[in-house]
């Protein structure tokens, strides 16, 4: 099978497509999809792609319902900060469900939210709210950075039985990667080590995962060689990976794009802190967006996320430590 | 096909059943043993939930509300099973990780509730739609108290049944409490069946203690979702003779109302009695014989209850996901 180069949008998509075709209760909803999967239309028709009103409490509910029914939706929710609408249907009832019916009923659905940071939105449409999710017992959180693992985990995600949170970033949408011609999944779970290193271990959730990539391009010119790991899940958590590569490196630095307090970057160093406490040779940091809401002017905006540069700073003051 | 007579002493022997169960959970509260969290009783609304659960068929589901042991056994769901959830016990229906604020039990077509009131709705709109897409012909009946009927989810999702014609059935139970106040209190107008009016379809008013009325008024609405006709919206009146929970004293109820309520003229159970005596479905000497055999099957679900086994430690991590 040779691999295509295609964007995470059309990687997003293939995904849907070959989830609806495959499984006739796979169904998919919110507002306005019906524009996102024109071409699909004819083939799915309006009972399968369905245009909701603006309601993020009432698509979720639905949703919920109609898996409980026996269908598998996909709601997408579009920017997400406006699943803070539909919290009481995703923590009181979605996350528990399985567990408070003591087994009995599953809860197959998919929500599907964007991060939209650095795009002059604002404050209200521009927060990257993983931490809240990944909080929660019950639910699975995927936040994928290339077009092989965000179709392989969506793939994943809609076949699972659980009530998932997938997060895509508008801004990765164009970046392009190898994908298989074929039917592959990326296993819920499983972080991928992107870059392998030696001096460094650098943890990276979605667009920080590329720009630690990038940093770590410039590193090696100054003997800094940085292993990259994606956790891909970011609950549940695959910390074997992540300790295996400090006992390699002995220093953590973790990348984050949200804000800094009880955000997913301190789960992984308190994590950190209770497998690879022995194996550290520094103290973890981490590296996260400022601690304000999202300005709308490019001059502040710019200020807020972490950038490669940023994480070449810290990396060499970890590496000084 | 069943005898009109036999169904409506079935219904009778049903009420009698939950009167007589919400007394039993009280007493084992009160004497706090083997029941220590507070119950939310449905006492004086057996009209409502028989009279509804007797015109749905198997396959149909009902979303309860919070005052929902009633509701659970008029739906057919398993006593023993109830009382063992109750007190916490492994062979519960949600093997005692639910409780009575979330009884789940897809078999019997019972959605498990939360203690958040109204959103259960929604998902109960969510599971129409499903049986609209997989054209199964089931009806799903949505449960909401006149203290939740302010909440926006109910018409986000009320909006969505009418758009999409889904097969289900809105029903407040109007007791006419909300925990410690006259629900009347927070309505600008007290007509509620306007509240659905703007989306396509009015509701219908019903003495919810008739319950032969609240069967009649039931019967229709369903069996217009179950012919495609699209949602319906009842407004079952009835008291809530319990006071909100077992912990609350029931200090703000207005003086000489509960006695009113509990009259042979307005306690559903007993305005039904007096209807079968009457018409002579049921004599007069039954209703003794009919009290003891029910409180027969209670006593042995609390035995069983009693006698069932904890969930074992490990059953705290179990069942996260699926």
């Amino acid at each position: 099978m040779t691999d295509r180069i295609i964007d995470i949008r059309q990687a997003i998509k293939e995904a849907i497509y070959e989830e609806m075709k495959r499984d006739p209760s796979v169904i998919f909803m919110g507002q306005d999809v019906s524009f996102q999967v024109q071409n699909m239309l004819p083939e799915f028709g309006t009972e399968r792609i369905i245009d909701t009103p603006f309601n993020e409490p009432g698509e979720v509910g639905i949703a919920m319902g109609a898996a409980i029914g026996g269908l598998r939706p996909i709601v997408d929710l579009h920017f997400f900060d406006f699943i803070a609408l539909a919290m009481d249907l995703i923590v009181n009832h979605i996350a528990k469900y399985h567990y408070m019916s003591g087994g009995k009923t599953s809860i197959p659905l998919v929500i599907r939210v964007s991060n939209h940071v650095l795009r002059g939105a604002g404050a209200s449409q521009s927060q990257s709210l993983e931490a809240w999710f990944a909080h929660i017992p019950g639910l699975i959180t995927i936040m994928p950075s290339t077009p092989y693992d965000a179709k392989g985990l969506l793939k994943s995600a809609i076949r699972n039985n659980n009530p998932v949170i997938f997060i895509d970033h508008i801004n990765l949408n164009n970046t392009k990667g190898p994908v298989p011609e074929g039917e592959y999944l990326v296993p819920i779970g499983k972080a991928d080590i992107k870059r392998k290193g030696k001096d460094l271990t650098i943890v990276a959730t979605q667009s920080q995962v590329i720009n630690s990539l990038n940093a770590a391009e410039k590193l090696i010119h100054e003997g800094i060689d940085c292993e990259v790991i994606d956790p891909r899940t970011l609950i549940p958590l695959d910390m074997e990976v992540i300790t295996n590569s400090i006992k390699k490196t002995h220093r953590l630095l973790v990348v984050n794009e949200s804000t800094p307090t009880c955000g997913y970057a301190a789960e992984i160093m308190a994590r950190a802190c209770e497998t690879a406490w022995e194996f550290l040779d520094a103290p973890i940091m981490r590296l996260t967006s400022e601690n304000v809401p999202i300005p709308h002017s490019p001059a502040l905006e710019s200020l807020c996320i972490p950038d490669e540069e940023k994480i070449i700073e810290k990396a060499r003051k970890i590496l000084n430590m | 096909m069943e005898n009109q007579d036999d169904k409506y002493i079935d219904m009778y022997k049903k009420m009698v059943l939950i009167r007589e169960f919400e007394k039993s959970i009280s007493k084992l509260y009160k004497e706090g043993k083997y029941i220590k969290n507070t119950q939310i009783l449905c006492t004086g609304e057996e009209g409502v939930a028989v009279g509804l659960n007797a015109a749905l068929k198997r396959g149909d589901w009902i979303q309860n509300a919070v005052r929902d042991h009633g509701m659970f056994l008029a739906k057919g769901g398993d006593i023993k099973s109830l009382m063992a959830e109750i007190m916490g016990r492994a062979n519960g229906c949600c093997k005692g990780k639910g409780g009575s604020y979330h009884l789940d039990d897809p078999e019997a077509g019972i959605l498990g509730m939360c203690s958040i009131l109204a959103t259960p709705t929604s998902y109960a709109t969510g599971v129409a739609f499903a049986c609209k897409q997989k054209k199964n012909e089931h009806v799903v009946v949505s449960l909401i108290g006149d203290g939740a009927i302010n909440y926006g989810i109910f018409y986000e999702v009320v909006n969505m049944a009418a758009l999409w014609k889904l097969p289900i059935v809105y029903v407040c139970v109007r007791n006419q409490f909300v925990e410690m106040s006259y629900s009347e209190r927070y309505f600008p107008d007290q007509d509620l069946t306007k509240r659905t009016e703007p989306y396509g379809f009015k509701g219908i008013e019903v003495d919810g203690n008739d319950v032969l009325a609240m069967y009649d008024v039931s019967s229709q609405a369903i069996e217009k979702a179950r012919r495609g006709g699209g949602p319906s919206f009842i407004v079952a009146n009835t008291y809530r003779a319990a006071n909100h929970t077992e912990k609350d004293p029931g200090l703000y109820r207005k003086s000489g109302e509960l006695e009113i309520w509990t009259d042979e003229n307005h306690d559903p159970l007993l305005r039904f009695q007096s209807y079968l005596i009457k018409e002579e479905i049921i004599p007069d000497y039954e209703v003794e014989a009919i009290k003891n055999a029910n409180r027969k099957i209670i006593n042995e679900a609390i035995e069983y209850a009693k006698n069932s086994p904890w969930p074992e430690p490990q059953a705290l991590y179990e069942d996260i996901f699926a």
